[in-house]
């Protein structure tokens, strides 16, 4: 059980732009104790419960954490959805892995949304994903859980129900999301929630104070780096702890060298890695390699971040998450870093394929094979899928970008609008790496490969290894 | 249904006497209970899942589907591993393999220390203490000090106290040195985050053998030591002719647990976050039989007997050493 | 007495001047031992962002804190999980206990060809990789059946309850702890129990009577060692139970870890929380701790 496993956080994992400190500052402020909570940042935990109760965000009865921590029942009477009909439906279970706070405080609202008697189980996402496989053998009757090829494994292989139905009931899902949501027989096994782009992060105040401009394709992409360079930044924050985050470069560098069709056919076992097109891949990421942090392998993510905030490094290609490391209630310059960074689409390699694709992984529900309350758990999923549910998730944690098209979006910030924008745009959506393959061959074979890499190793010899290991998968 | 034995075995016979120098029946009973009961226990939840995971070994199956859906693929898991996933399995027992010899370079550290605190110094317990705090310690702590308060590459204490610019202890892949094997794809060698790791383990495991020792010697007749002082024997010497030897049976149990504990070696290595470059069998085997999409328990069992084939030598040879010694 | 003397006359010197050098080295070691908790302990009182994550974590402090501590322990559930972690721990440490006592004795007392078997297979299996077994032991649970009444998850089943984790920490830890408990008894004259037998005590009143209560520096001892490795098993805890709820303590660094992944300081604050049940009850039973220990088959 590896505190840390070589996965991509997920939008439940990682906040957005915002984090609980800063909402909870923010929220303070409006009601008058902005300047204590600045001065002392410890006493913005326990301010929690009292600055939601005085904005009233949430019309549930969040249980405080000491008392029940990981389970809380939310019996919602009083909300203004569906009550009457959820009475009969009985007690219905879900499986969460919104253990930190704010995400979990949010997700008993989007649940009390529903009007359900919920009996939420939380695991700390970590172990929740690390054990899903053991899990999903006893589980919750709704479950938390990722889109594509994350979801189709379970589905292909008997041990997550068919909510086809359910997708009767939800119109505001896009095709995008419905197809994200179909398993290989063509039925729709999940209900998203909601989702985040990646993207190249830089400093606003930088790109002006130097003259920088935003690079469209790859030449402008490399002559950014050499100015870069000669300005004494490095050009690229590099972080590969826990060996996911350099997988979304990999991504981007294929998706814009070979165009989404060839990714996914790759991701799903039907190219080989020997192909000279993965080749061009890796010559083409040798390009940038030179202008990373050096020792990627090592960095966590949260520490590239921390440099991208001190200017030491000029780009970052992240989840949009980054934000999410600065933290405004302990560090006085954390609001003028997140207020700063903004993002841009990966540039264009072959015109080909142009910008026409982006990486957003997509969080949301699953429901258990055979649920001890079928009714109630299908009637969960409408529920969480509909617009009322992920409004009362975004009122407590206003990080995230809802799937839903009816979902309120007055409260979004700049990047979040921005991120609205890169996926509504986009021609294709992957998910990411370990989201789009065998998870087991994405964190076991391609994760070290791309270590390998990184610390020197020829890609030649990489690849023949992941053709070999490759063969042993059967991606079904 | 364990809970509920005891009091059952307990409550047999009590107060009943016999004037029978043998054993009377309710006796025979007792001890009928007495074994069978942990025995059933131990055998069901560890020997029994043992043969199973030997069975499991020379399967397909991917632990979600229904165990009848698991097929015969005869030899193919092992094959695999020791062909297709040799970058794999080679850097990891070779890394088990420098574990051996570097605990057991621990372990003669661990027996020095002990040797001293023996000599009844002042606050001998203190150090016993202190030396022995880090194996009290839960694995995520020590995960956590090491990964983070001592080796963090930029507030890390180690990286304070060297000058210069911030060494990335757990991130450091590059080898120290390495072998060429010429029927290996991938050279064998140490790396450096794997010696950093090794620094984490020295700590545990030395006061772990400490102590172990010490219990040991607390065994040795105090009259042969002043013996040996009166003699006029030096320290050396002492120890070479007077403890050393006395010390046999706790050596023979120090250098099974060293070699086991270098064989199974994980949690330390997961909760480092398994750098690459630090695999070791442990980690292989866990990375395979759970985790996400840890549908591969076939070849995750191959390296769990390929694992225990290696202990097991170890393990009979310890325990035949340690019951024909008692006998 | 008289050669004594003379060496004791002869040799002071050297052996203060070396007893010097001994405290001298061991101090140093023990500093050096030291240096990696007490940073982490020290980290544990100071903010992180505003503070150490500027200055270093070895900076000299702003302001020492408390609110690490606060808030561990609330966000990371730390008074749930501690309980969760005793209702595992205690009976598991008295079961095992019990059937390693109980063991040891029917087999150094009553030994035979067949009690010599078990006792070999006991050890063996302790000495096994735990993980390897998981598979098979995680499908035996699930399809054991288990009344809810006796279980707080109402799954039906071993899998996901406390007893499931109790059964394998029982399974694995008795063959241990016979070990060590046979070797120590067989450090006991056999007059007591032959003795005992002439005058007709029945062989559970040898064992409650004179036997356990003669193995309590043994029992401390391996109470010690067990309260430790029980305590800070995170493996089965974390794969036997399904119930986030339910999780014993060391999962929640995992919790913090997710959340805080860089606020070492409140990291450590939990760490050092998760550590002092442990350090507590060794320094409890510490005097017993070397002296019961009896590993070697050393013949009294």
């Amino acid at each position: 059980m590896t505190p840390n496993a070589d996965r991509s956080p997920s939008p439940t994992d990682v906040g957005f732009a915002l984090n609980r400190r800063q909402f909870v500052a923010g929220a303070a402020a409006i009601v008058g104790g902005g300047a204590i909570l600045a001065a002392c940042g410890s006493d913005a935990a326990e301010s929690v419960d009292t600055t939601l109760a005085a904005a009233d965000t949430t019309p549930v009865e969040t249980t405080p954490a000491e008392t029940t921590p990981a389970e809380t029942t939310v019996a919602a009477a009083e909300t203004t959805v569906a009550a009457a009909a959820a009475a009969d439906l009985g007690e219905v279970s879900f499986g969460s892995n919104y253990s930190d706070e704010k995400p979990k405080n949010a997700i008993a609202a989007a649940v009390a949304a529903t009007g359900l008697k919920v009996k939420i189980n939380t695991v700390d996402h970590n172990g929740y994903q690390e054990n899903f496989n053991t899990y999903i053998q006893q589980p919750d009757d709704v479950v938390s859980w990722f889109a594509g090829y994350r979801m189709r494994a379970f589905a292909t292989k008997g041990v997550v129900g068919d909510v086809s139905d359910v997708w009767n009931n939800l119109p505001d899902l896009s095709a995008g999301f419905k197809s994200a949501a179909t398993g290989l027989d063509g039925k729709q096994y999940f209900v998203p929630l909601y989702f985040y782009p990646w993207a190249i992060h830089y400093r606003k105040s930088l790109f002006e104070e130097k003259g920088y401009t935003i690079p469209t394709d790859w030449a402008g992409l490399l002559a950014l780096c050499e100015k870069m360079k000669a300005d004494g930044i490095t050009p690229f924050a590099a972080a590969n702890d826990g060996g996911w985050p350099q997988m979304g470069m990999f991504d981007m560098i294929n998706l814009r060298t070979n165009g989404y069709d060839f990714h996914v056919s790759l991701m799903g076992g039907k190219e080989s890695w020997t192909d000279p097109k993965v080749a061009k891949v890796f010559e083409n990421w040798s390009t940038i390699t030179g202008y990373y942090q050096p020792d990627a392998n090592g960095r966590t993510w949260q520490d590239a971040a921390t440099a991208l905030g001190k200017k030491e490094v000029g780009m970052y290609l992240l989840g949009t998450f980054v934000t999410s490391n600065f933290d405004p209630a302990k560090d006085p310059e954390a609001q003028g870093i997140i207020d700063d960074i903004d993002f841009f689409a990966f540039p264009a390699i072959d015109p080909a394929h142009g910008q026409d694709a982006v990486e957003a992984p997509i969080d949301g529900f699953m429901m258990a094979k055979s649920p001890k309350n079928e009714a109630g758990a299908k009637a969960l999923l409408a529920g969480l899928g509909g617009a009322d549910a992920i409004n009362g998730y975004l009122k407590i944690d206003p990080s995230v970008v809802a799937a839903n098209s009816k979902a309120d979006t007055s409260g979004y910030n700049a990047l979040q609008k921005k991120s609205a924008e890169l996926v509504g745009a986009a021609k294709y959506i992957a998910q990411f790496l370990d989201r789009d393959t065998d998870p087991d061959f994405a964190s076991k074979v391609v994760g070290p490969a791309i270590k390998d890499f990184l610390s020197g190793k020829a890609p030649a010899d990489i690849l023949k290894t992941v053709e070999e290991q490759k063969a042993t998968y059967t991606f079904e | 249904m364990s809970s509920s034995e005891p009091a059952a075995s307990s409550g047999l016979p009590r107060g009943r006497r016999s004037r029978l120098q043998q054993l009377t029946f309710s006796d025979r009973v007792w001890l009928k209970f007495a074994i069978g009961i942990p025995v059933a226990v131990h055998v069901t939840f560890v020997w029994i899942p043992a043969l199973l995971t030997a069975v499991l070994s020379f399967m397909k199956w991917d632990n979600l589907r229904p165990p009848s859906s698991a097929e015969s693929v005869g030899f193919r898991n092992y094959w695999q591993i020791f062909t297709i996933f040799d970058p794999k399995l080679f850097p990891a027992l070779f890394n088990n393999l420098v574990l051996i010899f570097f605990l057991g370079f621990c372990s003669a550290i661990g027996m020095l220390f002990a040797y001293m605190l023996d000599k009844n110094i002042r606050g001998g317990r203190i150090y016993q203490s202190v030396f022995y705090m880090p194996v009290v310690l839960s694995v995520a702590v020590v995960g956590f000090i090491w990964k983070a308060v001592m080796f963090h590459p930029q507030q890390g204490l180690l990286n304070l106290v060297i000058p210069g610019k911030g060494i990335d202890f757990i991130g450091d892949q590059t080898p120290i040195f390495q072998v060429h094997i010429p029927f290996l794809d991938s050279p064998l060698g140490v790396t450096k985050n794997f010696a950093a790791l090794l620094i984490a383990m020295a700590w545990r495991h030395i006061g772990y053998v400490m102590v172990l020792y010490l219990a040991g010697l607390k065994a040795v007749d105090p009259t042969l030591k002043e013996a040996a002082a009166i003699d006029g024997a030096n320290e050396v010497k002492s120890f070479r002719h007077v403890v050393f030897p006395t010390l046999r049976p706790i050596n023979v149990v120090v250098a099974v647990i060293t070699v086991i504990e270098a064989l199974r070696a994980y949690d330390i290595v997961a909760a480092l976050n398994e750098p690459r470059g630090t695999e070791v069998m442990g980690t292989l085997v866990v990375g395979s039989l759970t985790g996400e999409g840890g549908g591969r328990v076939g070849l995750g069992s191959a390296y769990g007997m390929v694992l225990f084939i290696l202990c097991i030598g170890f393990i009979i040879y310890y325990v035949i050493n340690n019951f024909r010694q008692a006998d | 007495m008289s050669s004594t003397t003379v060496v004791t006359g002869r040799k002071p010197g050297v052996t203060r001047l070396s007893r010097g050098v001994l405290q001298t080295f061991l101090t140093l070691m023990a500093v050096a031992w030291l240096i990696p908790i007490v940073s982490a302990v020290y980290a544990s009182f100071r903010y992180f962002e505003g503070d150490s994550l500027e200055n270093g974590v070895f900076s000299r402090p702003k302001k020492l804190t408390l609110d690490n501590y606060r808030e561990a322990w609330r966000v990371g559930s730390m008074g749930r999980h501690f309980l969760n972690t005793m209702f595992i721990l205690v009976p598991s440490l008295i079961l095992i206990l019990f059937f390693a006592s109980i063991v040891a004795f029917a087999c150094t007392r009553f030994s035979g060809r067949f009690n010599v078997f078990w006792l070999v297979l006991f050890t063996a299996g302790n000495l096994m990789p735990q993980q390897v077994v998981f598979q098979p032991v995680f499908q035996i649970f699930k399809r054991v059946p288990w009344p809810n009444l006796l279980s707080d998850t109402d799954t039906g089943y071993l899998l996901g309850t406390k007893v499931s984790v109790i059964i394998v920490h029982v399974a694995f830890q008795t063959g241990f702890c016979t070990f060590v408990l046979s070797n120590y008894m067989k450090t006991l004259p056999k007059e007591l129990t032959e003795a005992a037998l002439v005058d007709g005590a029945s062989v559970n009143r040898q064992f409650f009577g004179i036997i356990l209560p003669l193995c309590r520096p043994a029992l401390a001892a391996l109470g010690t060692l067990e309260f430790t490795w029980l305590y800070n098993d995170f493996f089965w805890g974390a794969v036997l139970l399904q119930q986030g709820r339910e999780h014993p303590i060391t999962s929640s660094i995992a919790q913090l870890n997710g959340q805080y992944a860089v606020d070492y300081n409140l990291i450590a604050a939990a760490s050092t929380v998760i550590a002092i049940p442990t350090v507590v009850v060794y320094f409890l039973l510490q005097k017993h701790f070397v002296g019961g220990l009896t590993l070697g088959a050393s013949k009294g």
